[in-house]
């Protein structure tokens, strides 16, 4: 039995017609999927009420896989089919990733994206990432009852073109319908409604687990423009529980610790630090293995004494933005709050006192990112109120060229322009008789091709032989909501035409991603077919029998001419739903809806009469 | 004629009105799907219309049309978990039988 929810105003959805999205913050440490039900957007948990998921993927010898909180046990004993942080990974080569060598992975560098080799065979990043997309859609799907209409997934602002395709092509790969890619830092300003008030400058303080965002977004007519971002990629809430670990090392006085112990300790250091956010103090006392007791007591001033300085090490990032962005922290007209490890109350002061004003805390620091990129889906699908026009829009992070010659890049859609955007300009031949002009596009904000990050090349061949500068060539980019790319390239003579759809050098190839998607569905296709084929069956059935049951109690209310048509369409059916052709079952049971529909509303009229006789309106 | 809500159901539409920010009460309705079935239709409420018909139930409004409530008299909604999915179910006297879903019915 479908359990309902409270639509707007007029937006009742048919039976089995529910425009069901999801905004899904997929993350470095951990994700999280979230719907906009009854008006509210929450958070969707696993069966044991669980909100995030870690994100975390163990390919298993015998060819299972595990995720998530299942996952992280094996962290430790499988580190090498253990992937975790792979969103570091997505859309980058063997030379993007830092400290590559301190990873228990083994890597393959292969045209484009690097991969990893596993117990089971070699996992691109977008493989590994839709594992977890995966794992979300199905928990969506059994919390909301029915399949996803689509999603949204958030970003880091500072993704590139490469990073955005890789995220993309996870979610497909999960069987996704990816409504936008969203940027987080936006997502978290949306959740706070801050997309319907007054425009203005915002910060967005992201400290997650591992790693530390600073965002400042400008808002003007409902557009979210990222006017700079900075941050630490080796700050976060760890490294608070790591003070802390250090700390009751120094004051247990107790031998150096074994693996597990020193795993103990900073699991008790994690707990402590979050018991701190809520009371004065907090114990800290654990037995380690060794046979040793930690009996300890940790104030809150130990606590922000020994944290300070990871305290201000945000705030440098935090400085350097607005640097960029040419402001002063006055200029900020309200500050979100994201991940867990903003929580703390002495990080929270920090930033009321670097701004002069108290950040926005009131939303879940952990699931602000979800819920707004839920709240966007939910729009994005038409489940909108009627007082709710808006239409958010994202920029374009980095600015795209082209190489033209000598090695520079000549910009054609500079960073910030809102999406969509199409931006054309012409281009001429350099030398006399020249037929062909190759196109290398690439992305970024410095001036030699070399520095920017090279997305594609596509050549234009067929050019008439002219004199050098005299052929007219002109290349049209264009960038869709999602922010990803096509550009063309026209000679405007001749009208002979070439055009590419940034699948970036570093994302699939779409017959890489068709490849994937077949094997996958190899087997699903049969089940798929079978499982419309007995659905319609079903509907056939029911309908069958509604139409005989309304037919023997008001057939009378059909003339003979009427009612022909109905019976022939009712044995049509029967026929059809003996058979095994999903198609024309499906157009059978329209057929037959659509020639009784004027009998349900005689029928309707006249049960309402008959309810209606013998009582005055007053007893209504 | 009536139709009711369980405490659980007045509990979650009174929070999910207040979340919402405005709103005057919840609409229990039907509306006709294909040959005689029917299908219920649930949604917040700004402002009730003159064919509108207004019950109490443990403080929350209920707004029903004229038409509709023939076919919901003596219905309760309640608010129910089932797994993971949570949300209204419709406790209907009139409806004979349903289709597999419970989103459509017919009387």
């Amino acid at each position: 039995m479908a359990l309902l929810q409270i639509a707007e105003p007029g937006q009742s959805a048919a039976p089995h017609k529910h425009r069901l999205a999801v905004g899904i913050d997929l993350g470095t440490t951990n994700s999280l999927v979230a719907t906009v039900r009854n008006g509210i957007a929450v958070c969707l948990t696993d069966g044991q009420g669980r909100s995030r998921m870690p994100s975390v993927v163990h390919y298993r010898e015998d060819g299972g896989i595990e995720l998530g909180f299942n996952a992280m046990s094996t962290h430790v004993s499988d580190p090498r089919n253990t992937i975790v942080s792979v969103k570091r990974f997505m859309g980058r080569g063997l030379a993007d990733v830092t400290h590559i060598e301190a990873m228990p992975y083994v890597f393959e560098e292969t045209p484009g994206m690097l991969r990893l080799r596993t117990v089971q065979g070699s996992k691109s990043p977008v493989e590994i990432s839709a594992e977890l997309l995966r794992a979300l859609r199905e928990r969506a799907e059994a919390s909301l009852g029915g399949e996803l209409t689509g999603a949204v997934v958030t970003v880091p602002a500072y993704f590139d073109d490469a990073q955005r395709q890789a995220t993309r092509d996870a979610a497909r790969l999960a069987g996704l319908h990816v409504l936008r890619l969203l940027n987080e830092p936006t997502a978290a300003a949306v959740a706070y409604g801050l997309d319907n008030a007054s425009e203005g400058v915002y910060a967005v303080f992201d400290l997650g687990g591992g790693t530390f965002d600073l965002s400042i977004l400008k808002l003007t007519r409902g557009v979210f423009e990222v006017l700079a971002t900075n941050g630490d990629t080796a700050l976060g809430g760890d490294d608070f529980d790591h003070r802390l670990y250090c700390w009751a090392l120094d004051h247990a006085r107790i031998a150096p610790p074994s693996a597990e112990d020193a795993r103990r300790l900073q699991m008790a250091a994690r707990a402590v630090k979050e018991l701190l956010t809520v009371s004065e103090e907090a114990p800290f006392r654990l037995r380690l293995g060794s046979g040793e007791e930690v009996d300890l007591t940790v104030t809150r001033a130990d606590f922000f004494g020994m944290t300070r300085p990871l305290v201000q090490k945000t705030l440098v990032p935090v400085k350097r933005a607005l640097r960029d962005a040419g402001l002063l922290p006055g200029d900020i007209k309200g500050v979100v709050m994201v991940g867990g490890a903003t929580r703390m109350p002495h990080v929270q002061r920090a930033v009321a006192e670097f701004f002069g004003q108290e950040p926005l805390t009131n939303l879940d620091p952990d699931k602000v990112v979800a819920l707004g990129a839920s709240m966007q889906a939910n729009a994005l699908v038409g489940n909108r109120r009627e007082d709710d026009h808006w239409l958010l829009l994202d920029v374009i992070p980095l600015s795209l060229g082209l190489e033209t010659m000598g090695g520079l890049s000549e910009k054609i859609i500079p960073r910030n322009a809102t999406l969509p955007v199409a931006r054309a300009q012409e281009f001429t031949t350099f030398k006399d008789g020249q037929t062909a002009m190759s196109f290398h596009v690439v992305q970024g904000e410095r001036e030699l091709v070399a520095d920017c990050r090279s997305l594609a090349r596509f050549e234009l061949r067929g050019i008439p032989p002219m004199a050098a500068g005299a052929a007219r060539v002109r290349v049209t980019f264009q960038v869709d909501a999602d922010g990803l790319l096509s550009v063309s390239a026209c000679e405007t003579s001749t009208g002979v035409e070439a055009s590419i759809h940034v699948k970036p050098s570093y994302g699939l190839t779409d017959d890489e991603i068709a490849g994937m998607l077949r094997s996958g569905l190899e087997h699903a296709s049969d089940d798929l077919a079978a499982r419309a084929l007995r659905e319609q069956q079903v509907e056939a059935e029911r309908l069958l029998e509604a139409c005989a049951q309304a037919l023997a109690t008001d057939g009378e209310l059909l003339g003979e001419a009427e009612r022909a048509p109905i019976d022939a369409l009712i044995a049509r059916l029967r026929q059809l739903a003996a058979r095994d052709d999903a198609a024309a079952l499906s157009a059978g049971i329209a057929a037959l809806t659509r020639a009784t529909e004027e009998f349900a509303a005689r029928r309707m009229n006249r049960t309402l009469r008959a309810a209606l006789t013998g009582h005055n309106i007053d007893e209504l | 004629m009536s139709v009711t809500l369980t405490e659980r159901a007045a509990q979650h539409i009174a929070h999910f009105i207040d979340k919402r920010g405005k709103g005057f009460g919840v609409r229990l309705g039907i509306k006709t799907s294909g040959c005689s079935g029917m299908a219920y239709k649930l949604e917040f409420v700004d402002q009730a219309l003159d064919e509108d018909l207004v019950f109490d139930s443990h403080g929350v409004k209920v707004v029903i049309d004229q038409k509709s409530l023939v076919y919901l008299d003596g219905t309760e909604l309640d608010y129910v978990r089932e797994g993971l999915n949570e949300g209204f179910k419709f406790n209907n006297p009139n409806a004979k039988n349903q289709c597999g879903c419970g989103e459509s019915f017919n009387v």
